[in-house]
This record gives C-alpha cells, structure tokens and sequence, in this order.
C-alpha cells in the first residue's frame, strides 16, 4: 500500500514524515521522531500513558491514525520544557513527589497541561476528573492531584 | 494488527459521498475511538478507509427556539459538554457527556460515530431517544430523517446501508413542562455502563401525564423503549407508586445478557431501579420546568 506525506508540527517544529496511513499517532511520535517521552501502555484506549494534546486538547495517540493530524500541533511530554526551563506543571510534579516508576506521568502532565490551561478555580472533584483518563499503577493519585491543585491555585509561575 | 488500506480524505462533504458511492469495500473513520479498536483487532479489514474527520460541514451546534437543536455528525462529544446553549436548554446531555469515557477520548470522538457505531451500551442513544431525537442520514443519491428509535436495529447495526453518512441529530424544541434524566450504572465513572436507564416526562396543564419515553442501555440489543412500562404512566397523576410499578415493569420487559460485568437478573433489577428513580427526577423536573 503507498505510503503518505504528513505534515505537522510537534512541540513548535514543522515535520514531514513518509508513514503508512495506518501508522498511529503513537508510532509517529515515537518510532519516527524519536520523541519517547509519550509512552505504550495498553494500546487499548484505556490507560492514558500515550496522552498528548492536538491543538491544546488530550488525545490518546494510541487511538489516533497520525495522517488525520495534517496540518495540526501536537504538543509531546518533551515540549513543555522551555528554553530548559520546565514548565510550573513539571516543577508542582517534582515539588509534589508526584510519581514513583513515572510511567504514567507523561500522560498525567499532558492532561493536566491541557486542563489547567482552561481552568479558572477548580474544584478538588473537577482536578480529579481531569485525570480521569489516565492510570497510575503505582495509585500516586493523592500527590497528582496536590500537584495540579498547586499550579491551579497560581503557586507555580511560567519562568 | 491494523489491515493495510487505501486512504481517501475528502475534502468536502459532497466529496465525501461521492468517493463512499465509489468505493465497495470501504469503511469510514471519524474519531477512530470505537473503529480502530475492533480494526487492531482484526474484525474490521476495510480496503478503503474514508476519513470525514475534517469535514467542517457536518461539524456545528445550532439552537432555535423554535426548531430546536441540531448537532452535525462530526461534532466531537467534547464540543457537546462545553456549550453553553446545550447545558441551558438541555442539561441531561452535558451531565450524560461528562460521563461518557474519558476527557482524551470525548475530545477527538463524535457524536456522529458513536451513533452509527449502535453499541447498545453507548450512552447518546438512550438520551436523545428520551428526548424525542431524529437522526438524518444520507447517500451520494438522497437523505432519510428518521426517529432515532426505529434507527437502531441490531447489536451494532443501523438502518444506514453502504454509502450512507450519518450527518445530523436533531432534538425537538423541549416543551413547557418538560424533565429528562439519565444515569448509567458502572463502578469506574468513565466505563460504559453495566446498564442505563433515561427518562423523559411531559405534563399537561393539570399536572397529568401527557408523555413519557423510558429507554434503557445495555438492555437488549439496542436502545431499548419499554412501552408497556410507557403505557401504564401516560394521562395518568404521577407518583412514587406508579414509578415503582413502572420499574417492576421495566424490569421484565427489558432483554438484557449476561457477560462479565453482571448477571441477567443483576441487570434487570438495576435496570427497574433506575427506571424507577429516573422517572421520579425526570416528573419532578417537569413540574418546576416553567
Ligand atoms: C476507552 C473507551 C471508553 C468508552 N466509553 C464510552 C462510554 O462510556 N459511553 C459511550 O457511549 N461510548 C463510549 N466509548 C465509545 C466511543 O466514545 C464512541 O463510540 C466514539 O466516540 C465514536 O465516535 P468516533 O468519531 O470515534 O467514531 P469511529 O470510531 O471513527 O467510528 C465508529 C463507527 O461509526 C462509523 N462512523 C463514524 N462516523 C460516521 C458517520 N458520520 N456516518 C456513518 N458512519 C460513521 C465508523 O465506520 C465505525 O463503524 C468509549 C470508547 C473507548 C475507547
Ligand atoms: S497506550 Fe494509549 S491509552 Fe494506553
Ligand atoms: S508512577 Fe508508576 S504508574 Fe504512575
């Protein structure tokens, strides 16, 4: 079967790749660019490890073909760095003690960067179901959670 | 393993149906959120996959106080949470939509999708049925409108034939004394539900019955409208003792299976429960509706 052109940007950079249409957005992100932070877990939709955001929004990558991201952004673990500055989700998580093997915590900085971008004075209830996609085998959601609360509450600035 | 297959991205609706009408052995992607589950398992091995997406017609919220509400197909479920208009004029879809899967997975999955997907668990089919809900579809050739009910008709089956679209849900204008509720029954809050049950009220003037609609999830292989449940309410005053008979009713009339999660018998004594609670909030919030 031929193979595509897909164009697009990741973490600010323009991409052009060759994939098959079948390709994920997983497999792109990971096997093509080499960006391994985004992680396989269960490929089932269920886990939220492969969470990254297209247009500020959280997807799964395991459940999205890579050529219906033409022309989109897509923002990996990898991108919330700054000019080697993290990013105050990233600070609140080290500050936090917010993962122990931290194979979930790509994903969980993903959907917490996706929705504190939007959210104006969460509840604890609303900081959890944000989250509510994402697993973690290790059940460090206590800390997760005290992580997203501080950076909501304006504790953590941009630098 | 997904199949190898042949890409087609139309870029505009018409586009769309044309290249459908074409293509024999052709699936189409929307979100991929139900699709390239069953596709990485090897149950679905299209030729041609036939991605509407980015089709920007079929993506729109409109609102008329009059018509109603219309949902283009490709509208994602997140897109139904977050607007304003819906949680104003019909707030049991964004509590409905809250609960559906996760916020990654309600952020690239549409409406659209999960309707012609026709899981009988899913969680749109039985709300907007409540709701009195038409579903238009349509081929390269003409459009069909019709009750979202009689669109379901099998486990994962339509009325919809090769080169048909789903383009459009429309909901009625919501009537005076109007209430409709629904919840599903699961223990992780973004599962599809073990069972579900929804229920909308219409009252007369007088207080009496004027309609009711009670559809149960996960009860059979479709959206399942109890009608006898239905007839035993209709003209009649209601109260907690007609909703409880309603459930005893519900409960025998529904065709659940047993599967991993819960028994038969678990699921029709749920589903009489919840019958009967969702009743009792759908009928109190058509009594304070203005
Ligand atoms: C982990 C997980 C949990 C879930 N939980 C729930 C839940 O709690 N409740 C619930 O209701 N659903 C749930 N779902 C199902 C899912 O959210 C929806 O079914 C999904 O949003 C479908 O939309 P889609 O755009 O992704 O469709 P796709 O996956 O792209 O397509 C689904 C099917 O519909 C067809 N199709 C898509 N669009 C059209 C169209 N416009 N016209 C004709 N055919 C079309 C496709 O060919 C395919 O057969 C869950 C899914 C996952 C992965
Ligand atoms: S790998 Fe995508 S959700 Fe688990
Ligand atoms: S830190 Fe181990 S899975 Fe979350």
């Amino acid at each position: 079967m031929e193979k595509q052109v897909l164009r697009f940007k990741v973490n600010g950079d323009e991409y052009e790749v060759f994939i098959h249409p079948k390709t994920l957005l997983v497999e792109v992100i990971r096997d093509h660019l080499g960006l391994t932070g985004t992680k396989r877990g269960c490929e089932t939709v269920s886990c939220g490890a492969c969470t990254v955001n297209i247009n500020g929004a959280s997807v799964k990558s395991c459940s999205v073909l890579a050529v219906q991201c033409e022309g989109l952004e897509v923002t990996t673990v990898e991108g919330l760095e700054k000019d080697g500055k993290l990013s105050p989700i990233q600070r609140s998580f080290l500050d936090h003690g917010s993962f122990q093997c931290g194979f979930c915590t790509p994903g969980m900085l993903m959907s917490a960067t996706a929705f504190i971008s939007e959210a104006k004075n969460p509840t604890k209830d609303q900081i959890k179901e944000s989250i509510e996609g994402n697993i973690c085998r290790c059940t460090g959601y206590n800390s997760i959670v005290r992580a997203i609360e501080a950076v909501t509450a304006g504790k953590y600035k941009e630098e | 393993m997904i199949n190898d297959f042949h890409y087609l991205k139309p870029a505009s609706l018409k586009e769309a149906l044309a290249m459908y009408a074409e293509h024999d052995d052709c699936k189409v992607i929307c979100g991929g959120q139900s699709l390239l589950i069953v596709m990485r398992q090897g149950m679905v091995a299209p030729e041609y996959l036939l991605d509407i997406k980015h089709v920007k017609e079929l993506s729109y919220i409109k609102f008329d106080e009059k018509d109603g509400l219309r949902i283009g197909a490709t509208t994602t479920h997140r897109e139904i949470e977050k607007s304003d208009i819906i949680a104003k004029k019909y707030p049991v879809l964004v509590a409905m939509e809250e609960k559906l899967a996760s916020i990654q997975t309600r952020n690239w999955g549409t409406i659209g999708g999960n309707l012609a997907h026709a899981d009988p668990a899913g969680d749109p089919g039985p709300v907007l049925i409540a709701l009195n809900a038409e579903i238009k579809f349509g081929n390269s050739g003409g459009e069909k409108l019709v009750p979202l009910d009689e669109f379901f008709v099998d486990y994962f089956e339509t009325q919809m034939e090769q080169g048909d679209l789903v383009l459009e849900v429309h909901v009625p204008a919501p009537e005076p004394k109007f209430g409709c509720a629904y919840q599903k029954f699961n223990l992780l809050d973004s599962d599809m539900g073990i069972v579900a049950a929804a229920a909308s009220v219409t009252l007369n003037a007088d207080g009496t019955c004027k309609d009711v609609r009670i559809v149960l999830g996960n009860a059979g292989p479709i959206p399942l409208r109890v009608t006898k449940a239905e007839d035993l309410l209709k003209g009649k005053k209601l109260d907690d003792a007609l909703f409880a008979e309603a459930g005893t009713i519900a409960s025998e009339e529904c065709m659940p299976v047993a599967d991993i999660h819960a028994s038969e018998e678990h699921r029709r004594h749920v589903l009489g429960v919840l019958t009967k609670r969702m009743l009792k909030k759908a009928f109190e919030q058509a009594q304070t509706a203005a």
